[in-house]
């Protein structure tokens, strides 16, 4: 045996390996079933599955690139809220900062592309999930979860994109956000909103409607800016990562990855 | 630098304006959709053919080229080289590439079952540990996955424009990219119904899918011919009025968000396309030969007089039409839905069906509005 080989052997064995991994190197089905069991992260898989749902060309491992995706997001974004301020004077100069001076300044490049591939790789998720039919019974709750998870994932990039606070940024979100104007009953210039009124009097108007809840004001400005903020690094992230943890444990209590009855 | 000196080097040589023109002609929002849903409808009807390998490499390789050539123009150059429209071309490629992969084996599924072999799923009973059969799947695809965002970060540097100011607005101002599609939207219907209704019916309608759809066969398993409705819908939602209306939106819309040709300069002197007339006047004014309605009758307010007959036409497609349905097309599908699931099949279907409505409206009759409340701002 190579030095190398002792060297390991002699660190598996030793009592420090031995408190992280509770069981033997995972060479047989014992261990390798305890390598999965033991461990917080792989026990979100069953230790055995059927062979057909992991074909590769039967999943296109789109969902756990999704969640691979979600977690670069988590890692880069959190890096970036080091650097970056929310507020009218300070958020460009940082991203622009960020750029110049920070040593691997590509945080930005990974958190934005890394975005944009999510999006795609939740849509192509979606796509494989209806081909496949496998939001039949017994997984249609879970299907629904999924559809949460899109429309937040969503949510998530279109909040993002404010940040840098850059033409971009503010016109897109002042297109986006402009919809809101036009919610039936909520927004002040949303079909049958003057009827709702007291007297005459309007309840909804310019400065209480459906978008100015969205930006905490009439334009998209510094309140905006940190309310997306909010939304974008906490509230969000955190609704989503409660419902993703429902939709694995509910792939496993469904049965597992679907297959032919 | 290098991107100036590429595309002045190249323009001369991609110059072939005839077809050019023809290409930018094709794109105009009709000859777009249309082509579109024929493309897709010319590709389910003979999905078992169009998905052999061979077809679909030559897809690939026409569509990479007329690609590369198109880049050879400036103005197509210009828009796909934008940062943040580079995903789109990663879109468009993985959509196309992924639907491929699942007709595909529909379409191998599909002939398996005619001929009483196993499904490509079968044997689902066989089970593998997942150390290491599956955990080591997932490393490698998170291994290349992290490659390829690299490269991609380090490639291509995420856009940063000029501060933001309230006061100059870009022309054309797009919404994200992933909203294009309802941007477009725009076009034929008001913001209340692109911006707030539509979406709000995707994602209702998206949830209730398995509570409306009560074809036991296609359970966990690719297949076409044992679901054609559901998929069809599906991709008809899915490919044409999401993805193909974003690529439109990223593409093909300019300045006052006017149609632009691939192969056009964005002037933003264009004027904006006039519109339009309403139902009203062409019931009224053209079909009744007098002036449309200003005045209360009968205690009915004066804009539920001048708006019955959108109103009635609106109420007859909603209402009347799902009977109609019940009987004719869908009758299968009503007798084995029951009553309330047909009905919120039938009302998610009949919006989904309005959009194409209101395209084809538009471009026959210029219409507008089919009703237009505007002192409501109730406009459909
Ligand atoms: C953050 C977003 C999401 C994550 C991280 C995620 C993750 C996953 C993963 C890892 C799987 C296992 C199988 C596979 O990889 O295909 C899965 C299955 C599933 N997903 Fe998602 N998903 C997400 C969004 C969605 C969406 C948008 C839908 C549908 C609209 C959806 C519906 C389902 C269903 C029904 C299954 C079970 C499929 C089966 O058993 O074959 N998920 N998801």
């Amino acid at each position: 045996m190579s030095v190398f080989g002792r060297f390991g052997n002699w660190v598996r064995e030793g009592q420090v390996w031995g408190s992280v991994f509770r069981h033997g190197v995972p060479r047989d089905r014992r261990t390798r079933a305890m390598a999965v069991l033991s461990n917080v992260f792989l026990h979100l898989h069953p230790v055995a599955v059927r062979k057909s749902g992991i074909r590769l060309s039967f999943t296109w491992c789109m969902g756990g690139l999704t969640f691979f995706l979600y977690l670069v997001e988590v890692v880069t974004g959190v890096l970036l809220m080091f650097y970056y301020r929310p507020t009218v004077e300070y958020a460009y100069f940082d991203i622009e900062g960020l750029r110049a001076y920070v040593t691997l300044g590509l945080l930005r490049e990974l958190h934005r592309w890394g975005a944009h591939a999510m999006v795609i790789a939740i849509w192509l998720h979606m796509l494989r999930v209806f081909l496949t039919g496998s939001y039949k019974p017994p997984r249609e709750f879970n299907w629904g979860v999924g559809v949460i998870l899109m429309v937040l994932t969503l949510l998530l990039s279109f909040t993002g994109y404010l940040l840098p606070w850059d033409q971009l940024a503010m016109w897109a979100i002042t297109v986006g956000s402009n919809m809101a104007r036009a919610t039936p009953l909520l927004g002040y210039e949303g079909p049958l909103a003057s009827l709702v009124n007291i007297g005459g009097v309007p309840l909804v108007h310019a400065g209480d409607d459906a978008r100015f809840g969205l930006l905490a004001g009439t334009f998209v400005g510094p309140n905006a800016l940190l309310r997306f903020y909010v939304l974008h690094c906490v509230f969000i992230p955190v609704v989503a990562t409660i419902l993703i943890a429902v939709h694995f444990w509910r792939i496993r209590k469904d049965g597992g990855i679907s297959g032919p009855l | 630098m290098i991107e100036s000196i590429w595309t002045h080097g190249l323009v001369a040589a991609g110059d072939s304006n005839a077809v050019k023109d023809a290409i930018n002609a094709i794109c105009q929002p009709h000859w777009f959709f249309i082509l579109s849903n024929v493309a897709l409808f010319v590709f389910l009807m003979g999905y078992r053919t169009f998905t052999k390998p061979a077809f679909a490499l030559f897809a690939l390789l026409a569509f990479t080229a007329f690609y590369i050539l198109s880049a050879l123009d400036p103005d197509f150059l210009s828009i796909i080289i934008k940062a943040d429209n580079v995903p789109i071309t990663m879109m468009m490629y993985l959509t196309g590439f992924f639907a491929w992969l699942g007709f595909r084996q529909s379409a191998i599924n599909d002939t398996r079952m005619e001929q009483g072999q196993p499904l490509l799923e079968a044997g689902s009973d066989d089970k593998v540990l997942v150390w290491p059969d599956l955990v080591y799947t997932e490393m490698i695809a998170l291994v290349l996955c992290t490659v390829f965002l690299m490269v991609w970060a380090v490639v291509l540097r995420a856009p940063l424009e000029p501060p933001a100011n309230p006061s100059v607005a870009p022309n054309p101002s797009k919404a994200p990219w992933y909203f294009l599609g309802l941007q477009e939207l725009l076009v034929y219907f008001d913001p209340w119904i692109a911006g707030v209704l539509l979406p709000g019916l995707i994602i209702v309608g998206l949830i209730a899918v398995p509570y409306i759809d009560k074809n036991p066969r296609g359970n966990g398993y690719y297949t076409f011919k044992e679901r054609k409705f559901a998929i069809t819908t599906f991709m008809v939602g899915y490919l044409i009025m999401w993805i193909v209306l974003i690529v439109f939106g990223t593409f093909l819309r300019g300045p006052n968000w006017n149609f632009f040709g691939p192969y056009e300069f964005w002037d933003p002197h264009r004027p904006a396309a006039l519109l339009n007339i309403d139902f009203r006047d062409i019931f009224w004014v053209r079909w009744m030969g007098r002036a449309i309605p200003t005045e209360d009758w009968s205690g009915i307010p004066y804009y539920l007089v001048r708006e019955a007959p959108g109103i009635a036409l609106l109420l007859g497609y909603f209402l009347v039409f799902p009977v109609v349905l019940k009987h004719t097309v869908f009758r299968r599908m009503a007798v084995q839905l029951g009553g309330i699931r047909y009905g919120i099949m039938v009302f998610l279907f009949l919006w989904m069906l309005l959009v194409p409505i209101k395209m084809a409206l538009r471009w026959t009759l210029n219409m507008h509005y089919i009703v237009a409340i505007t002192e409501f701002f109730l406009n459909v």
